[in-house]
């Protein structure tokens, strides 16, 4: 079997808030991205997703787990050599994109940002080849290299943020909710940006989102994270059509759909974790078929197929 | 049914260093009692400063160019009526907002004290406008957080916004908003921060409590499948004009403004095929500042007539409930479809036959 090009391994992110209190953002999680793939993950708001993102690219120390990308260990101490590895070959895009563009830098510079850092151009007119390059492919012209972030519209800034990844060519991006402050029309614009520019380069995306109608349309495979568990996982196919775990269809159930008529009379599944009687820490990962797995105990299994 | 809120010919305009900034044109809009209305619209269209009018919400470069705002409510079984934009500043705060039309803002925070608890937050104004003993508006603060569905309210009247979860600030928002006993409920994007399952019980919540109450609602979104659960009237904009109207059938089964063509097809579909691209409105959105000559939309709309770039087209009835801004509609125009693609999933709607996952 061919590597996987990043494979999480019982990932576990633990912030310590005070002495009595530690909150377990991510409790033990494990997934894998294969190249050019986009692997979409889903989960309400404070279930983890970012901290899953931000400790697989070493914004965090990982409390515990094992994390591997091309091969090469990430999640412990990392030498000069590991170090570069992760900081090249792999990219992160953030959700508001003004926040990462620094104010008082040119759009062009803040592209070259990496290329400069690591020094990966042997020339001054190599640099701007490349730069040119991608601005090109995100649809901004050259004549804009010398302006500032805050002369773009807000789906333009998106767009930098994203050349400012892609640019470095890397292997994998994480893009921690890259179109949710964008408006439904910009959305589209970007995520058929992002496709096009995964099939011309070839980079796998770790794709984090609330929207799941977008995250349908943009992901191979999906994982469905609750309370840093990830509760499901599996092709897109697999979580659309044949979802297991009371959360994943309680999810399901809540994206809002454009027909009235349909709409009007649908109420949401509700999922309560506290009254469910489920305990994610004695659930194992349960296999459906050979890419469906389901975190949950035999009995519950057997009670949520029958 | 009773007509509570009547908008006509508002039109709101800012000055800048650049210019000025045409923000809201020649608005009509009505809202009837118990009704919900949807605005929806590209970043920018003129929504939320059409909704802050009516809240008397001004900023210091902002002029009113023409327009009046008629509210009008039950009391004491009279009717009664307002003209909102003739009332002062402090007018509006100590006998409109809050107590009569009562706003959620999009992000929650915004809106809370961060220094003061939950419960005080609740009880402020219904002792200040409702005049409510101490004990009164802490009875009614647990009754309203019950009704927002948040649950151990005794525990949380002591908690500090930092001390909630996103989607419980948000259901703390809309109990102050309501707390008054509003007329008129406005959110504004009140769930575009919150994932689909909260959002979806706020949805229902402010549904319910319609029912209850009788309260009408003005909604703000860029979400089509929200304004598809909540709305019964839906207003279009684009560069600060209602280019369509409709109630809420109209705009998704027979929509007639390109515009609205565009909008209802760059909603991704669940049943979207992965190989397919979505669909985008093509260019960029108008130059607030130096609208061009005709439709603001024409250079983006493919259907555009030459008439677009000479004119504006006027509003045209379609029917009592309907109307749409668009030289389409005028008798001289040539006969236009709207997009194959757009046909098709309306036909499936209509059939019910689209599947949902
Ligand atoms: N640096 C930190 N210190 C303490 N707690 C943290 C920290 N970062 C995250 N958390 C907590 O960890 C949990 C998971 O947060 P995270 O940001 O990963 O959620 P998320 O799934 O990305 O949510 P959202 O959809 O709202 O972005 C939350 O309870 C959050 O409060
Ligand atoms: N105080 C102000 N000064 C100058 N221009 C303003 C001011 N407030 C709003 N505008 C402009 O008025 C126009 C309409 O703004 P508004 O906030 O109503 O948009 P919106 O439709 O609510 O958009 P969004 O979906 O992004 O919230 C925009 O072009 C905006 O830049
Ligand atoms: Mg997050
Ligand atoms: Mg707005």
């Amino acid at each position: 079997m061919p590597e996987h090009l990043l494979v999480v391994d019982g990932l576990k992110q633990y912030f310590q808030v005070s002495k009595k209190f530690t909150v377990k953002a991510v409790d033990g999680v494990s997934f894998y991205i294969d190249d050019g793939e986009t692997y979409g993950l889903v989960g309400e708001s404070g279930s983890g997703k970012s901290t899953i993102g931000r400790s697989i690219i070493r914004l965090y120390t990982p409390t515990a787990g094992k994390v591997t990308f091309e091969g090469v260990e990430i999640s412990g101490n990392m030498g000069a050599n590991e170090t570069r590895h992760l900081r090249t070959r792999m990219q992160m895009i953030f959700q508001d994109p003004m926040a990462c563009l620094n104010p008082r830098k040119k759009v062009s510079d803040i592209i070259a940002q990496g290329l400069d850092v690591h020094h990966l151009c042997k020339s001054r007119e190599e640099r701007q080849e490349k730069v040119y390059r991608i601005m090109e492919k995100i649809g901004l012209d050259r004549e804009q290299a010398n302006r500032y972030p805050h002369q773009f519209s807000g789906g333009q800034r998106q767009r930098i943020g994203i050349a400012r990844a892609l640019v470095m060519e890397p292997k994998l991006v994480i893009a921690d909710e890259p179109i949710s402050a964008l408006d439904v029309s910009i959305q589209a614009q970007v995520v058929n940006l992002m496709k096009d520019l995964q099939k011309e380069l070839g980079a796998a995306y770790l794709f984090i989102a609330h929207d799941l109608s977008m995250v349908k349309y943009i992901s191979d495979r999906i994982g469905v994270l609750h309370l840093g568990h990830l509760v499901e996982t599996g092709t897109t196919k697999d979580i659309f059509e044949d979802p297991i775990h009371p959360y994943t269809k309680s999810l399901l159930s809540a994206i809002p759909i454009a027909d009235p008529h349909v709409e009007k009379k649908r109420v949401a599944i509700a999922y309560d974790y506290a009254t469910s009687g489920i305990d994610y820490t004695k659930g194992t990962y349960h296999e459906i078929s050979g890419t469906h797995q389901v975190l949950c105990t035999d009995d519950e299994l057997a009670y949520w197929q029958s | 049914m009773e007509k509570t809120l009547t908008i006509r010919n508002l039109s709101v305009s800012f000055s800048t260093s650049n210019g000025t900034v045409r923000a809201v044109r020649n608005v009509d809009l009505d809202l009837y009692k118990g009704e919900t209305l949807a605005i929806v619209g590209e970043s920018g269209s003129g929504k939320s400063v059409t909704v802050k009018a009516v809240m008397g919400i001004t900023s210091n470069n902002q002029t009113i160019e023409s327009g009046s705002i008629l509210y009008r409510y039950e009391q004491n079984e009279n009717w009664t009526e307002r003209e909102l934009l003739k009332l002062t500043h402090n007018e509006m705060r100590q006998q409109i907002n809050g107590t009569h039309i009562a706003m959620v803002f999009q992000d929650p925070m915004t809106s809370l004290d961060p220094t003061m608890t939950i419960g005080m937050q609740l009880m402020e104004g219904m002792m200040h406008h409702l005049h409510l003993s101490k004990q009164a508006a802490r009875k009614r603060a647990l009754e309203l957080l019950e009704l927002v569905g948040i649950t151990d309210s005794e525990k949380r009247m002591r908690n500090y916004p930092h001390q909630l979860s996103g989607g419980m600030r948000q259901r703390v928002v809309i109990a102050i908003a309501l707390s008054c006993n509003p007329d008129i409920l406005i959110c504004d994007e009140p769930t575009t921060a919150l994932d689909v399952t909260i959002q979806a019980k706020i949805l229902e919540l402010i549904k319910e409590i319609q029912e209850k109450t009788g309260i009408s609602v003005i909604y703000i979104t860029h979400d089509l499948g929200v304004v598809a659960k909540v709305a019964d009237y839906v207003a279009v904009m684009y560069a600060g004009r209602i280019v369509e109207k409709g109630t809420v059938d109209d705009i998704f089964y027979d929509p007639r403004h390109p515009y609205t063509w565009g909008l209802l097809s760059s909603m991704p579909d669940l049943s979207i095929d992965n190989s397919e691209r979505l669909y985008t409105i093509p260019g960029s959105p108008p130059n607030m500042v130096n609208l061009p000559a005709g439709d603001p939309f024409a250079p983006r709309n493919q259907f555009a007539l030459e008439a677009d770039y000479k004119e504006e087209s006027p509003t045209f009835k379609i029917s009592d409930t309907h109307f749409a801004a668009t030289w389409l509609l005028d008798e001289r125009a040539p006969h236009v479809e709207m997009p194959v693609s757009l046909r098709r999933r309306i036909d499936a709607m209509k059939e019910g036959g689209v599947s949902h996952a």
